[in-house]
């Protein structure tokens, strides 16, 4: 069976790379799953959890902030400024982050601090979809 | 020669231990080095799959965005010079400076006035001394930038190229740092940031072939307005942690050579105050002698 090539990549580093059947992305349009053969496709994703199912059929997931999802000939490379596995998310300091951005979120309403909490929820996300 | 033995030996003494202080920093800058590389290496990803998706958006449609566009007439330049925020790296920071000198200069002649931004307290100290005006100045992460620190860079950057006010616009944006070239060379390079120039296309399409007919979402527009001003970040953020490996490549090279001349530099004064210790001994020898001899004369006379 076709597989596809993904690459998950943030800012400073090679999150994962390898082999994958099926990914599931958040989008500005809505959900996204992509299977091999999809249309060449450039996206904007947005603060949340991509679903990926290797060949093994395992699965993992990843929390990922605003970025991009490109897809051309089988070739996925999803681009954020950041991005972390499941596995690797702290859950007590994503929660914490989350309780401190809508705490200063509050006061002000800010631009940054809602930037924060949208990242923190993805990663709580991330963790509790692991489960 | 006039000074006496105890002073050459206290300083071969200072010179000693500031050799010890320039050895450390030498092998800091060595171990260091190698973070700086693995952390370059590590973004290559990041900037390649980008530069890879904004030219595949720019080659398959045909979108305008304000960022690419070129300006009908351009007189407000901007420049960020980016540097160290530590000295005692050779002429890193000097060499960075004088190549964004040589670039206000060159718009300066063309007609265009320069706004000035900086990064690293190097050159921001240099301005400062010469009081000419900066518009933002960023520091405290030279040696170790991460991503965090490009985007408030990119950030004000675009702010100021996109601002509809003729007084606050600015209508080119240079970046001017050092690029690692390898652990000897590096070299200060002037690029233009803004309006962009996507350099790495993917290949000319032929004529005959089907390209990759990508689909947009939401828009292609969309898409370009959210991938540009990350493409500019990422081409910062490749910026600032080349230059962070160049500081550390020049610190190691100038402390190497620090090192070496405090070697040099104690042979030196370890010869002369040995020659002087000598000199000292030969001349109480030569004293001792001509007492002897007085007295053997004066004794010779007596008998």
């Amino acid at each position: 069976m076709a597989s596809l090539q993904v690459e998950l990549v943030s800012a400073d580093r090679l999150v994962w790379s390898g082999e994958a059947s099926m990914i599931i992305a958040r989008t500005s349009e809505g959900d996204v799953g992509i299977l091999p053969g999809h249309a060449p496709l450039l996206s904007v994703m947005l603060d949340g959890v991509i679903d990926v199912t290797t060949v093994d059929g395992e699965t993992w997931v990843a929390a990922v902030d605003a970025g991009f999802l490109s897809v051309a000939d089988d070739r996925v490379s999803v681009l954020s400024e950041h991005a972390e596995m499941a596995h690797d998310i702290n859950l007590e300091k994503a929660k914490a982050d989350l309780e401190r951005a809508h705490k200063a979120g509050e006061n002000d309403g800010d631009h940054v601090e809602a930037l924060a909490a949208a990242w923190a929820e993805a990663r709580i996300n991330a963790v509790e979809k692991a489960r | 020669m006039a000074l006496s033995v105890r002073e050459y030996r206290a300083r071969i003494k200072s010179t000693q231990s500031m050799k010890k202080i320039t050895r450390a920093m030498e092998l800091i800058a060595a171990s260091r080095i190698i973070k700086a590389q693995q952390r370059a290496q590590a973004a290559a990803p990041y900037s390649r799959e980008l530069t890879r998706a904004v030219s595949a958006v720019a080659t398959f449609s045909n979108v305008d965005h304000a960022l690419v566009t070129e300006p009908t007439e351009s007189d407000h330049c901007s420049v960020l010079i980016i540097t160290s925020d530590r000295g005692l790296a050779g002429a890193y920071s000097s060499s960075v400076i004088k190549e964004g000198e040589r670039l206000i200069e060159k718009l300066k002649a063309e007609g265009k006035d320069v706004t000035i931004y900086t990064s690293g307290r190097k050159a921001a100290a240099y301005f400062k001394f010469r009081s000419r005006p900066v518009k933002q100045s960023w520091a405290g992460f030279s040696d170790q930038p991460t991503y965090e620190d490009a985007k408030a860079m990119a950030e004000t950057l675009i702010a100021a190229f996109v601002a509809e006010q003729e007084a606050d616009s600015t209508d080119e944006v240079h970046l001017v740092y050092t690029r690692f070239r390898s652990m000897l060379v590096q070299e200060p390079v002037a690029v233009r940031l803004l309006p962009l120039e996507v350099v790495e296309g993917t290949e000319a399409p032929e004529a005959g072939d089907v390209l990759p007919l990508y689909e947009f979402e939401p828009s292609a527009h969309d898409v370009l307005d959210a991938l540009l001003p990350k493409y500019v970040t990422s081409r910062i953020f490749t910026a600032l942690l080349q230059a962070a490996a160049s500081e550390l490549a020049a610190r190691q090279k100038a402390m190497k050579s620090a090192t070496d001349n405090a070697e040099e530099l104690i042979k030196k004064y370890t010869r002369i105050a040995n020659q002087a210790r000598q000199a000292g001994i030969t001349q109480e020898i030569s004293e001792i002698v001509g007492g002897v001899n007085a007295l053997a004369d004066a004794n010779a006379g007596q008998e």
